[in-house]
């Protein structure tokens, strides 16, 4: 078999270092459903660079993991169809680029661990031989050489007894190893930008802690651009450098970790801040957010957040409210952010 | 005096639910024709708890710890290999048919899962009605539609929508539905198995404060299972904390939070993300080595000893009972029990 042994540095043309790692402008993504056209993403706009964090945070059916998806390229599509925007790696505008060389980019510059690690890997084969595929499919080595990487890999997220274990099928490992096995695979090539989508919902803490940390050792050590995708505050609290909050497809803040978790600007922000538990104190009674998200089908016109808002007045009905800066770079999209910020 | 359900009243304060060394193992078999068994998972190992009336019992742990087991047991889904169950001083766990019906009416169970606890091809006024077909003295069948749409008026949903199915509401309110239907006999004990994992936080802040509102208005008694160590704090009175079939320590909601004394307790709270990014850096972590033993094979002595910092060769040996120790005020198993505040700042 002629594989041709490909680099990196081959795939991509015309990339400019000085462009951010990544920038996402005005992405539009619709699915096409029986119901109508469903705006699952409207507009995001944000940016990451080399050895930061961005955590997009948001509910079920935000759009957050449709962002992400969108970015790598794994949509399907139809019923999905990306309308509108650019996603710029280092300058270069994936979304226009041709199928094959987007699919050589996978892995090698933007790698993706996603939710439910049994899922992603298949049953059949063992962790070695899917881990050593990508080494034989992207870089044409031999079957010997891409064991030795893998096994490489698999110390490096901390499996233990790696020789042993990379003979084993993914139902042998434990949540926690299957979780790291993905790990693994998405750095196998080295990729200068990692989404994470949801990687440690479906782990107990103990083991979320030491996924989180890992995640965070191994992204400072290559100065990887990391995506998290959550809708858990306490992680991004955590990890974060800083966050867009999405609903109803939009962006509706975006800050600094710091500054979000002080003084939110956006309503929802601020409403979502009291409407969780927290391990260190009882607290008061929990505020709730009345009422549900919109279905994505019929968004109501407007701001999507206005039927669920203690701070909604008329105006927010007639119009979309765009993200505007706030202050020091900070930005919401809300009409009366200044009375958010106020009531602290 | 007994009451309709014939189960003596107790009086405030007094135990709802008492449940002694509780065992339950389940056999590992091997074989197509003839089967043997080769070995036991113990999934519960000697459990003893007390609920009393009106209080929330808080019950946390990792997967494969038993907690949800120890729900199945608790409403006879499962029965127990050893130990005993007692609701109000009357022990259920050797009841026949006709016990176990008189059981049900007083020890309810909320599901985790919103999504397949509901029958989709019945509809919410079915679903939350069937109960009383069931037990048709609780309310005469020419009440019952009535009843229900009560019931769904009790937990905040459209009396109305009594003739909708399950996928025509979101998840919260299909919790609210599983909820209603748990309240259906009015029963003094609610085990509520996971009930807020599934939803979105937005969400699960209207499940939790309606079942902190039901409580209060009808003073029920909770069992509340859950891996979510922040809500749990937030809803229970008192909690346990299980680690592979067994309790490691009990006590008060701030006895656990605010001075855990277990080390396990301790490094299962110090891996709860807090949201506040002020904290990074300033909490004392401990990070856990390895996974969770296999429940077919604990290891001797203490259970915790292979992941522990502080294990000798005495937790090997000799499995340290959960008592109150070391001056502290609340139970725990560990012979080197010392409280540690890992949820606040330390420096």
């Amino acid at each position: 078999m002629a594989t041709k042994v490909q680099t990196r540095s081959n795939i991509l043309d015309g990339l400019d270092t000085s462009r951010p790692l990544l920038e996402v402008r005005d992405l539009q993504v619709e699915f096409h459903t029986r119901d109508g056209v469903a705006k699952a993403v409207n507009g995001a706009n944000f940016s990451v660079e080399r050895g930061e964090t961005l955590a997009i945070v948001g509910e079920s059916g935000c759009g957050k993991s449709v962002t992400s998806q969108a970015i790598m390229g794994i949509l399907e599509t139809p019923p999905a169809k990306v309308a509108g925007g650019q996603v710029f790696f280092h300058g270069v505008d994936l979304l226009t680029l041709p199928k094959d060389t987007r699919r050589r980019t996978r892995a090698n510059h933007v790698a993706m661990v996603f939710q439910d690690a049994l899922s992603a890997l298949n049953p059949v084969w063992t962790i070695g031989y899917q881990l050593g595929e990508l080494f034989r499919k992207h870089r044409g080595m031999s079957k010997a050489e891409a064991k030795k990487k893998s096994l490489e890999l698999l110390d490096l997220v901390k499996i233990p007894a790696a020789k042993q274990r990379i003979d084993e099928y993914p139902h042998q490992f434990s949540g926690g190893m299957r979780q790291r096995v993905m790990i693994a695979m998405a750095l196998a090539l080295d990729p200068d930008l990692l989404i994470a989508d949801e990687p440690t919902t479906a782990l107990d803490v103990t083991v979320q802690a030491q996924i989180m940390r890992l995640l965070a050792e191994i992204q400072a050590e290559r100065q990887m651009g990391l995506i998290l995708i959550t809708h858990d505050l306490g992680v991004v609290a955590d990890v974060a450098d800083k966050i867009s909050v999405m609903y109803a497809g939009r962006i509706v803040e975006q800050a600094g970790v710091l500054d979000i978790f002080a003084r939110p600007a956006h309503p929802y922000t601020q409403a979502l801040l009291r409407s969780i538990p927290r391990v260190d104190g009882k607290g008061r009674k929990l505020e709730v957010i009345e009422g549900l998200p919109p279905v994505l089908t019929r968004i109501p016109p407007g701001c999507a957040f206005a039927p669920r808002c203690h701070y909604a007045k008329p105006a927010c009905r007639e119009r979309v409210p765009s993200l505007e800066v706030v202050e020091n770079g900070r930005r919401a999209a809300c009409l009366y952010t200044a009375e958010v910020l106020a009531n602290d | 005096m007994t009451d309709h359900n014939g189960f003596a009243a107790g009086g405030h304060g007094a135990p709802a639910l008492e449940v002694t060394d509780l065992v339950k193992h389940f056999p590992i078999r091997q074989g197509i024709v003839f089967k043997s068994t080769v070995g036991q998972v113990k999934a519960v190992d000697g459990v003893s708890l007390t609920l009393r009336k009106g209080e929330t019992l808080g019950v946390v742990g990792e997967s494969g710890c038993g907690k949800s087991t120890l729900a199945k047991l608790l409403v006879g889904l499962e029965t127990p290999t050893s130990g005993g169950i007692s609701v109000r001083g009357e022990d259920v766990t050797r009841l026949g048919r006709s016990g176990m019906r008189r059981l049900r009416r007083n020890v309810q169970m909320v599901f985790q899962d919103p999504y397949t606890s509901l029958n989709p091809r019945m509809t919410v006024g079915d679903i939350v009605g069937e109960p009383f077909a069931i037990h048709p003295d609780v309310v005469p069948s020419g009440g019952r539609r009535k009843a229900v749409q009560d019931l769904l008026d009790v937990v905040g949903l459209n009396p109305d929508h009594i003739n909708r199915y399950p996928h025509q509401f979101s998840g919260g309110q299909r919790q609210r539905i599983g909820i209603a239907r748990a309240l259906a006999l009015k029963p003094e004990i609610l085990i509520c198995d996971e009930p807020v994992s599934a939803l979105d936080v937005s969400i699960q802040g209207q499940v939790i404060n309606l079942l902190e509102q039901l409580q209060d208005e009808l003073g029920l008694s909770y069992i509340f299972i859950a891996h979510d160590l922040s809500v749990v704090r937030h809803i229970a009175d008192r909690v346990a904390v299980m680690y592979l079939g067994k309790v490691v320590e009990i006590g008060t909601e701030t006895e656990i939070y605010d001075s855990p004394m277990h080390p396990y307790t301790q490094a299962l709270l110090s891996a709860v993300p807090v949201p506040d990014p002020t904290l990074r850096g300033h909490r004392d972590e401990i990070t856990l080595e390895g996974d969770v033993p296999s429940p077919a094979n604990p290891p001797s002595g203490c259970r915790f000893r292979t992941r522990c910092w502080k294990a000798t060769d005495r937790c090997a040996s000799e499995e340290p009972l959960l008592q109150i120790r070391h001056g502290a005020q609340h139970a725990n198993a560990c012979h080197f029990a010392a409280p540690r505040d890992v949820v606040h700042a330390v420096d």
